[in-house]
């Protein structure tokens, strides 16, 4: 009686789930590129129109001021519907689970393609890029930094590491590493200079924070670092520096995932982290997104920002902050690491896509060397995710103007990567572990906080 | 013919009525959809859903996230309404007796009513912000030298509040008013005679005959505070820690956020039984107290 109610329950839910546009995934097998042959044509969907979804941001502007030479040179109409980064996600999830294919593109990060992957939504770019009759001669991919190639490309099993097999879920379109910025100026006036260990940096971001104010900087704290109750928080400076202590989120034990963040070492960073941000940070940390922390910096508030190189960079014209900043890679680890956790702005394309073609052609001219060389120069699209453009002299030249930018990149570019477990409950992970972290910077006791964390980590990332 | 006329007749009720069908059946549509995600493991780490009865309900009513977010949405439902209804009351007895004064505040009053609750949130969020915002000069002129904005759980809770009480006090206020203008006036005039004083008067007249208006509006913004979750979100992301995650925000969490919409579904229809039953006693209530009030 019980198996007919369950029988009869799946049977009449599955097809009411399905019918509200939350099926699950659906393998149509195959793929849309195997269709084409020939020799590749940039005028091959001459007259069509696509629809991106993208976000605020300096690479979408770049992409704006350079589109008609895509038009241009395709026949291809962009359409794009811009969101600012608070609701963009939601915009995207909400428009996948849809699975309308209302957008063909989009922008998303290495972290996304593990929630999005697995129910299908993405389209694999593998099989367009591995045909020559799609893809164009001066593609290069082997022109992509490879670690921003293989976030792109992971197999949906928990733990597994990124890169392997076929599928490319993303291509990089720009990026950023995680460093220190600081303010060039008041370092000098207060005779001090960017911090060695982490250690340092707390003791350096207190004596900022001290002295600023005395000598002539009204009001300045010693270091800005997001901290809102979601994984945003976690993935810049915190995780760069946790990485660089040596320390993991998660380890893989007979197939199930273990939460490390409450092992004595994670407890003593966490706690320090915690008690660095209370002494020496923002008041109203917990308020504080990549947009108020690095405008702090920009603001003459902040003495230091360790957060995303390119927030820093944002904020180094046309604020009062302009041209005193300088960049540093931020403490190294006890055994001299230099472990950088990244965030990719990439660009994927949506498996319901009913103009997969055009759209395709649309990612590869985007992540072009044409297009981000002059992006890289022209408008304010850094970093490079392309090596040809990252060592090309007019964007060196252009990026030279920045303080040490360069020189942080180049001595963090090889230790960065994702730092994270791929794992499917990364949100539900991160947003936890940020929630418990502002409850230690509230004063709460960090082993037990941390403890109660991992307990409930590891029922819900093994569910 | 006359037979036809009969059937016409008989069928014409079903047909007017159908219009109505139609609209009923696409407001529950979506709701018994809701339901039908509950009974479902259906999240995107799991993409292909199996039906589990009511194992979402057994899970989540014996989890610790949902009792601690009942009690904060409890909490704030109570604090936010309870100030609300007595300040609103308190605006409206101030304004009853209209000066010019009295009717440019009325116009004034209504102002926060026509900012959506996530504009309020963010606005306030920037307020409130101790490093560019202007309540922190403000509290440190009376003092207040470690002020933080939402950093503590007390305050991240407190304000929250305070921003459902900026908004929506005027809400009460309106209804109050329009109940005090609408109130007899002999019972006063009898009263006035009599030489009974303004407590005595508020207490034994005004109060008893404003009650249905004052429930009226009580009832209004519990449900609306059950349910809170713009202004919530938009302070303080249900943070620090968990200290405002209230239980429209953990569905929130769980159904976009962690894409687990079957456990996302769940909180939200434990929540709407909650609702409705609240609703249902305060409803039958204001029925009795409308009665009362007409004796008086």
């Amino acid at each position: 009686m019980q198996a007919t109610g369950v029988g009869l329950g799946a049977v009449a839910g599955v097809p009411l789930l399905d019918g509200c546009g939350f099926g699950g995934q659906q393998d149509k097998g195959g793929s849309e590129a195997d269709e084409l042959s020939g020799s590749f044509d940039w005028k091959q969907y001459d007259g069509k129109t696509i629809k991106l979804l993208l976000n605020k941001h300096p690479y979408t502007d770049a992409l704006k001021q350079h589109k008609a030479a895509f038009e241009k040179k395709t026949g291809i109409t962009i359409q794009i519907d811009e969101f600012p980064e608070q609701n963009y996600f939601d915009k995207v999830t909400l428009e996948l689970k849809s699975r309308q294919g209302n957008y063909d593109a989009f922008m998303l990060g290495a972290y996304m393609v593990w929630q999005y992957g697995p129910p299908g939504y993405l389209e694999d770019l593998g099989p367009w890029m591995e045909n020559s009759a799609a893809t164009h001669g001066g593609f290069d991919r082997d022109d992509f930094y490879p670690n921003l190639l293989d976030a792109g490309k992971w197999n949906f099993k928990n733990g597994s590491a990124l890169g392997g097999g076929k599928s490319q879920w993303m291509l990089p379109w720009g990026f950023e590493t995680n460093t220190v910025c600081y303010r060039k100026d008041v370092f000098d006036k207060l005779k001090v200079e960017p911090a060695a260990t982490f250690d340092d940096l707390i003791e350096l971001a207190s004596t900022v924070a001290k002295k600023a104010p005395g000598a002539g900087f009204d009001g300045m704290y010693g270091i800005s670092v997001r901290g809102t109750k979601e994984w945003a928080t976690i993935h810049p400076g915190f995780m760069t520096m946790y990485a660089r202590m040596g320390l993991k989120d998660f380890e893989v034990d007979g197939g199930e995932l273990v939460a490390k963040v409450n092992t004595p070492e994670a407890v003593e960073f966490t706690d320090k982290w915690a008690k660095m941000v209370r002494d020496s940070g923002p008041k109203g940390w917990t308020s504080y997104t990549w947009y108020t922390a690095s405008s702090d910096l920009g603001a003459g508030k902040a003495a230091m920002l360790f957060d995303a190189d390119i927030a820093a960079y944002f904020q180094n014209e046309d604020t009062p902050a302009a041209g005193k900043l300088a960049w540093h890679p931020g403490p190294k680890g006890p055994d001299g690491s230099l472990a950088t956790n990244m965030w990719i702005w990439s660009l994927a394309m949506n498996s319901s896509s009913k103009n997969k073609g055009p759209a395709w052609w649309f990612l590869q001219w985007a992540t072009s060397k044409e297009h981000l060389l002059w992006a890289g120069t022209k408008a304010q699209h850094i970093d490079a995710v392309r090596k040809s453009v990252a060592e090309s002299g007019g964007y060196r030249k252009r990026l030279s103007a920045a303080t040490d930018f360069i020189d942080t990149f180049d001595q963090v570019i090889d230790q960065t990567k994702i730092q994270f477990t791929p794992q499917k409950n990364f949100f539900d992970a991160t947003t936890s572990w940020a929630g418990a972290l502002q409850q230690i910077y509230g004063g709460a006791d960090a082993k037990s906080t941390l403890d109660k964390l991992a307990g409930s980590l590891d029922e819900r990332v093994n569910a | 013919m006359g037979g036809q006329a009969t059937r016409r007749g008989r069928l014409r009720p079903y047909v007017l009525a159908v219009p109505a069908v139609v609209v009923c059946a696409g407001i529950l549509y979506p709701f018994f959809v809701g339901v039908g995600y509950t009974l479902f493991n259906f999240s995107d780490v799991n993409p292909q859903p199996s039906f589990v009865g009511l194992q979402n309900f057994a899970d989540i009513l014996g989890s610790g996230t949902f009792w601690h977010s009942a009690w904060v949405t409890s909490l704030y439902t109570i604090m936010a309404t309870g100030i609300e209804t007595v300040l609103g009351v308190g605006i409206a007895l101030l304004l009853y007796r209209s000066t010019l004064v009295g009717r440019l505040l009325e116009r004034v009053l209504i102002v926060p009513l026509m900012v959506a609750p996530i504009i309020a949130a963010i606005m306030w969020k920037l307020f409130l912000l101790p490093e560019i915002g202007w309540v922190r000069p403000i509290v440190a002129t009376f003092g207040w030298q470690g002020y933080s904005g939402t950093d503590s759980p007390f305050w991240a809770f407190t304000w929250s509040v305070v921003v459902d009480v900026w908004l929506y006090t005027p809400f009460v206020a309106v209804i109050a008013l329009a109940g005090l203008r609408s109130l007899p006036g002999s019972p006063f005039e009898a009263a006035a005679v009599d030489g009974a004083g303004w407590w005595f008067t508020f207490r034994r007249l005004t109060l008893p005959m404003l009650w249905p208006y004052i429930l009226l509006a009580v009832i209004f913004r519990s449900m609306d505070c059950l349910k809170m979750f713009d202004i919530i979100y938009g302070l303080t992301t249900g943070g620090p820690g968990d200290a405002t995650t209230t239980v429209q925000i953990s569905a929130y969490l769980e159904a976009i956020t962690y894409a687990r919409y079957s456990r996302g579904m769940t909180f939200m229809i434990v929540l709407w039984a909650a609702v409705f039953a609240i609703s249902f006693v305060l409803v039958r209530y204001l029925s009795k107290v409308q009665r009362r009030a007409a004796e008086v």
